[in-house]
């Protein structure tokens, strides 16, 4: 019941990015020919009708939607030779696999933070912890990214300052920490708030009545359980990572889907704005749906709707 | 709420004085937080600078000099935060920024404020499946990529700086919807609503008297986190050039002129960063703050 229900926002929630989008590309004053003014009208003409855009707004819409299903965005506007396609197929295993070792990064050490600053609560540590997981909440990637460049590229000479230089491991460093910072201190902040309320429940108690060791009782009953609520934070940790990854791959010039995004932002190019747009989307919608699932299979509260 | 039955609250009562309202206490409690304190004064120091600097500084936003491009912060020229690279003093610009990246923060989050308390407030009201439609509505929203769609919305209008006002407070609405729906419906269930609508009164007089006052707490304290989170979205589509145009400039636009010079001037990016930052830390303790104080059983 709780999956139908899920699914049954998920595909509305999909075929709704993909009208509104087009609907709002479309109804944009100015088009993406504009700048080439000077151009015959029957020059024109020809042009916009090369890319469907003199066709009515419905047979467009119908167009763009069954091409869509098939995964065909049509040609870039700006990149003339490439379609939507192709460009997203060059980006797209750049940013997963930046947005993904981000994330594996933001969990391990998130996690890490939040379990240590749990066991000594109200110590040192975790008012070090939390203060540092509040600056990295409070400030935003576009401005922790280049104090990493001067510091670690300019200063210490230590990481190359951009570019992605075929996936070379040093040049990824920089940008998968600018990525991941904001998601370890939300992780760290919920893995210490599940740790607190799970150590005060009856079962560890119970647990450690029973005589078993503190090692055991943490690494076995506490931490499992408290781990339970960030299942359901990976969809909106994903597309937090996502929007990060539109300024953190303009900062280190990475060829990935997020700069081709805000270029065709910039430049008004519809297909790929569109593309992008509803690629990204159904990834999070996905992840969201997977979390969910997974994490109310995990704790029955959320299911039956107590959470 | 406990501080009701507390020692003085019980003698005031008994000296037959006006007990103090739930707002009063709360006053009371956030003004020992010292921290939460700190910052309405910083805020205060932060958003009268980006007032005033702008009027009485030497030097204008769009003053050029050309004999000091990218000059460091210097202290007898007046330009204390260093000139860009069109010899413009920062000083003045980073409190013009501040100017607009405020004014951006406090109008989407008053845009937002009045589409989520009406539409949540409605929905709870209202109940049954005109509620359960319009919260699945906002379901629906809440799971696209807003910020995409934030993208989407000033590239097709244009770069305008009230777009970017309405962009961004037409999807931040959601979260405030939910808080007031949830509230509404606690609140519906009281006895004094119940009195209202036996004395006769009309919905909308209800919903205005009675139920809007009581689910103002967490409202507020939902508001001094979104104004932030407003700042910081607006800051994020100026870096990436889609939010506010030169001339005018914002901490984000400010940040991203000096990412381009951060190894020549890293001044450049420090006090605008400074000040975002400070202003997110500020907007953060108060928030805390009055959470704390609002309702001190939520501990």
């Amino acid at each position: 019941m709780f999956t139908l229900r899920r699914l049954a926002i998920a595909l509305p929630t999909l075929f709704i990015i993909a009208t509104a989008s087009f609907f709002l590309m479309r109804a944009a004053p100015g088009g993406p020919f504009d700048a080439e003014a000077d151009l015959e009208p029957a020059v024109l003409e020809n042009i916009r009708a090369a890319y469907d855009l003199d066709k009515p707004l419905l047979e467009q819409y119908w167009i763009y939607l069954t091409n869509a299903l098939s995964g065909d965005f049509g040609p870039s506007l700006v990149y003339k030779d490439f379609g939507v396609n192709e460009l997203i197929a060059i980006g797209l295993p750049i940013s997963a696999k930046l947005g993904l070792l981000a994330m594996i990064v933001a969990l391990l050490l998130g996690g890490l933070c939040g379990i240590i600053a749990a066991l000594r609560q109200n110590g040192i540590i975790d008012h070090i912890i939390m203060a540092l997981a509040m600056t990295g909440i409070a400030i935003p990637s576009f401005v922790t990214a280049p104090i990493l460049v001067l510091f670690f590229g300019l200063y210490l000479k230590l990481l190359p300052v951009a570019g992605w230089n075929d996936g070379a491991p040093a040049n990824m460093v920089l940008p998968i920490i600018a990525l991941a910072l904001p998601q370890i201190a939300i992780i760290a902040r919920l893995m210490r708030g599940g740790m607190l309320e799970v150590l005060q429940s009856n079962f560890v108690r119970t647990a450690r009545a029973k005589g078993l060791r503190e090692s055991h009782v943490i690494l076995r009953h506490v931490m499992q359980t408290a781990a339970i609520p960030l299942v359901g934070y990976l969809g909106p940790a994903l597309a937090g990572i996502m929007t990060g990854s539109l300024v953190i791959e303009l900062i280190f010039n990475l060829p990935g889907v997020g700069r081709y995004f805000v270029q065709g932002a910039l430049n008004r190019d519809y297909p790929l704005v569109m593309g992008v747009v509803v690629i990204y989307g159904a990834l999070i919608i996905a992840l969201n749906l997977l979390s969910d699932l997974a994490y109310a299979a995990l704790d029955p509260r959320v299911r039956r709707g107590y959470r | 709420m406990s501080g009701i039955t507390s020692a003085p609250g019980i003698a005031r009562a008994a000296r037959g004085d006006m007990s103090q309202s739930l707002w009063q206490q709360a006053f009371r409690r956030f003004r020992r937080n010292r921290a939460a304190m700190a910052s309405i004064y910083m805020l205060t120091c932060i958003a009268a600078a980006a007032i005033f600097v702008p009027v009485f500084w030497p030097h204008g936003i769009e003053d050029a000099n050309w004999e000091l491009i990218s000059s460091a912060p210097a202290w007898d020229n007046f330009h204390w935060f260093g000139t860009d690279a069109n010899g413009r003093d920062l000083f003045v610009r980073v409190f013009y920024g501040g100017r607009i990246s405020l004014t951006i923060g406090v109008m989407t989050t008053c845009v937002a404020l009045c589409i989520g308390v009406i539409y949540g407030a409605v929905a709870g009201y209202a109940g049954g499946r005109t509620d359960s439609f319009m919260m699945r509505f906002v379901d629906v929203l809440y799971s696209l990529p807003l910020l995409f769609f934030i993208i989407i919305l000033v590239t097709v209008f244009g770069r305008n700086i009230f777009l970017v006002f309405v962009a961004i407070g037409a999807v931040e609405w959601l979260t405030m919807s939910r808080i007031v729906r949830g509230q509404t419906l606690t609140v519906k269930s009281k006895e004094y609503v119940e009195s209202a609508i036996a004395i006769g009164l009309s919905r909308p007089a209800i919903l205005r008297r009675y139920i809007i006052p009581n689910v103002l707490g967490p409202v507020v304290v939902y508001v001094t986190l979104l104004i932030p989170t407003n700042i910081v979205i607006e800051s994020y589509l100026s870096f990436i050039g889609l939010g506010v145009q030169e001339p005018l400039t914002s901490w984000g636009l400010l940040i991203s002129q000096g990412a381009g010079q951060l190894s020549s001037a890293p001044w450049l990016i420090f006090f605008p960063a400074t000040f975002l930052a400070l202003t997110m830390f500020c907007f953060n303790f108060i928030g805390d703050g009055l959470r704390d104080a609002l309702d001190p059983q939520g501990r």
